[in-house]
């Protein structure tokens, strides 16, 4: 049961912070340079530019759940396996969704890599 | 890159380690929350830990969000990623959680995916382009070919 629960949680983890990581970053890409932003405009420019982007509340509404998720998911398992096993399998996830969503050019240098993490997921699970 | 941009890379992975383990050490405290008690979880904010750990996740957002400003999300997780070890080291070290031998060779593996990623020639940089509009809507070669 505690197993169950563990892993559950994991998979909301992923699901939900791999939306709001891609939505985020492509609200961050639409704000532009968030450095030569703030030395231009000052930091309410910054935050008052992330906070109109539609995108970028969705986004953040995606990364609170996850991290209920992850709250959640540290009181039933061990940290060295809920949080590795959960941002791993994120970055797997990531790696697909960003080259579908955002259409960054994933090479097989990274695509190795994810499955190098991947495998590194099912050892940790073992 | 330049060498403030290197320090919010370090500051996203250092923040989001020690924010989870302060997050762990609080929710080992209140115990397991159980499906029928979710308020539980809301309640949890006011453990000095908890509320420790989302002040430092709170730093790594804002760094995360920075370094999403100029670099690719397939550049910015494997770049941080050096967390996931050292969260499970940390588990290890300060919170005495056993981590079986195939658990130090997952987490071996997944360093190794990371450096497998991170040290390919495979940044872009992005703060050349300041139409980010477009960049989003387009999309860019994020990685050099070898």
């Amino acid at each position: 049961m505690k197993e169950i629960n563990a892993w559950a949680a994991i998979a909301l983890i992923v699901l939900t912070s791999t939306t709001g990581d891609v939505l985020l970053s492509y609200s961050m890409k639409r704000v532009g340079d968030v450095g030569e932003l703030w030395r231009r405009r000052g930091i309410l420019a910054v935050v008052g530019r992330a906070l109109t982007t539609p995108t970028f509340a969705l986004g953040l509404m995606a990364m609170a759940v996850a991290f209920y998720s992850l709250l959640y998911g540290l009181s039933w398992g061990n940290l060295s396996l809920v949080a590795p096993a959960s941002a791993s399998l994120t970055f797997v996830a990531n790696a697909v969704a960003a080259r579908i969503f955002l259409r960054e050019r994933v090479g097989r240098r990274r695509w190795i890599a994810a499955l190098l993490v991947a495998g590194g997921v099912v050892l940790m699970a073992i | 890159m330049t060498f403030r941009k290197y320090l919010v890379l370090a500051g996203i992975t250092v923040c989001s380690t020690v924010g989870d383990s302060l997050l762990a050490r609080g929710m080992k405290e209140l115990g397991a929350v159980s499906l029928h008690n979710l308020s539980g979880l809301l309640l949890a904010v006011l453990n000095p830990w908890v509320t420790a750990g989302i002040l430092l996740l709170l730093a790594f957002f804002s760094c995360y969000m920075s370094a999403l400003s100029w670099a690719d999300l397939t550049y910015v997780l494997p770049a941080t990623s050096l967390a996931y070890v050292l969260v499970a080291l940390i588990g290890h070290f300060r919170l005495h959680e056993e981590i079986s031998p195939t658990r130090w060779l997952g987490i071996a593996l997944i360093a190794s995916g990371v450096g497998f990623v991170a040290g390919g020639p495979s940044f872009t940089p992005r703060h050349e382009r300041h139409n980010s509009q477009d960049v989003a809507r387009e999309g860019v070669p994020s990685e050099v070919k070898p």
